[in-house]
């Protein structure tokens, strides 16, 4: 019985052939479920308000999204800002803005088209106000405050 | 001569170029799905129109002021009050649209509030420095009150395939299926009884 003085054997090596299959598993998966990142905040993140009467915004090629809250550079000044694209803007440009944003789309699409406004909780009344009135001038009418889902009891306190 | 081997292509790298990619999917992309509060905003209309003449009792007005305080046909009331306010102005049907009178109706039937949920007007007007927040709240309100009652009306109206479903089953029904006509009806008959007239006045300065 020299059980005792047998060698140690070495640990089989763990094989690695199905790992890329994982990776690339996950790979198609995050290409299929994200969008790309298309603009740079400007502004601080905006924390948006939370309802309960909330739609999911689909076919996202066709939201054009305007960002209000405060800057978050203390160089562009105080108070509410509106970010369209890359840029920090004023409310003049709004028009500007929806016609670029339309020109990307055919008729038919137009129509179905949504203005998106993320604006923070704090932010004043008037300003999305200001913007609203902008777009009913080109009569890009359809709208979606951006909220998230939750009791209204979150927006204010 | 002895037929020798095709050597195996090394695939050891091929999860790092996966992984490579994968990270760089990973901080590109953004995964949020934006959802939001639907509105139709009204079209401008020519400078000279007159507007059409509405009875003081079918208009409900949702004062905020800049502190975010609210007055709902000018009593202080607070943001949890608002939903059941608007269901009782609503759904009043203390008169007649269109030659009819609201048979659905399971308000008062009040003859100083509303006539029909057809003519019910619910205005909301805020100050230059009411909160985003606030404004949302109220609106959401207001949406809940008209998905509440459309909700019942639904239950007890719609009649045939979808009997005793609600509003909120067939909008999932129709987001599901998009060319589903029967639905379109069923929505459609629902939407014209409880109309969603929710107007938006000019900021006071």
């Amino acid at each position: 019985m020299s059980k005792f003085g047998k060698k140690k054997k070495d640990v089989p090596a763990v094989n690695t052939a199905a790992l890329p299959d994982i990776v690339f598993m996950l790979l198609f998966f995050f290409m299929v479920a994200t969008t790309m990142r298309e603009t740079t905040l400007l502004i601080k993140p905006p924390k948006l308000p939370s309802a309960t009467e909330v739609k999911k915004l689909e076919h996202k090629s066709l939201v054009s999204t305007i960002y209000v809250g405060k800057a978050k550079n203390s160089s562009d000044g105080k108070g509410d800002k509106i970010q369209l694209n890359d840029k920090i803007s004023t409310v003049n440009d709004v028009t500007n803005f929806i016609y670029s944003e339309r020109d990307k789309h055919d008729a038919e699409e137009q129509k179905a088209m949504v203005t998106s406004i993320k604006a923070d909780v704090k932010t004043n009344v008037g300003t999305v106000s200001d913007i609203k009135h902008e777009l009913r001038t080109i009569n890009a009418l359809k709208i979606s405050y951006s909220s998230g889902t939750g009791d209204v009891s979150n927006n204010f306190n | 001569m002895a037929k020798r081997d095709i050597p195996e292509i090394n695939a050891g790298s091929m999860a790092d170029i996966a992984f490579l990619l994968l990270i760089f999917f990973l901080v590109t992309t953004t995964m949020d799905t934006d959802s939001g509060v639907f509105r139709k905003l009204p079209e401008i209309q020519p400078e000279n129109t007159e507007a059409p003449p509405v009875k003081e009792k079918n208009i409900l007005e949702v004062n905020i002021n800049r502190f975010d305080k609210l007055l709902v046909d000018d009593e202080e009331v607070t943001i949890k009050d608002v939903r059941q306010l608007a269901i009782d102005f609503i759904d009043n049907g203390g008169g007649t649209y269109e030659g009819r009178p609201c048979d659905y109706c399971e308000g008062k039937k009040d003859e100083s509030s509303s006539d029909h949920p057809g003519k019910a007007i619910i205005s909301v007007q805020t100050a230059q420095t009411t909160s985003y927040g606030m404004y949302i709240s109220v609106q959401n309100e207001l949406l809940a009150a008209y998905t509440e009652l459309r909700n019942r009306y639904a239950k007890k109206y719609t009649t045939g395939k979808y009997q005793g479903l609600s509003y909120t089953d067939l909008l999932n029904i129709q987001k599901a299926d998009k060319e589903n006509a029967d639905v379109k009806v069923a929505l459609d008959k629902i939407k014209k009884a409880y109309p969603e007239i929710l107007s938006d006045a000019e900021p006071i300065k």
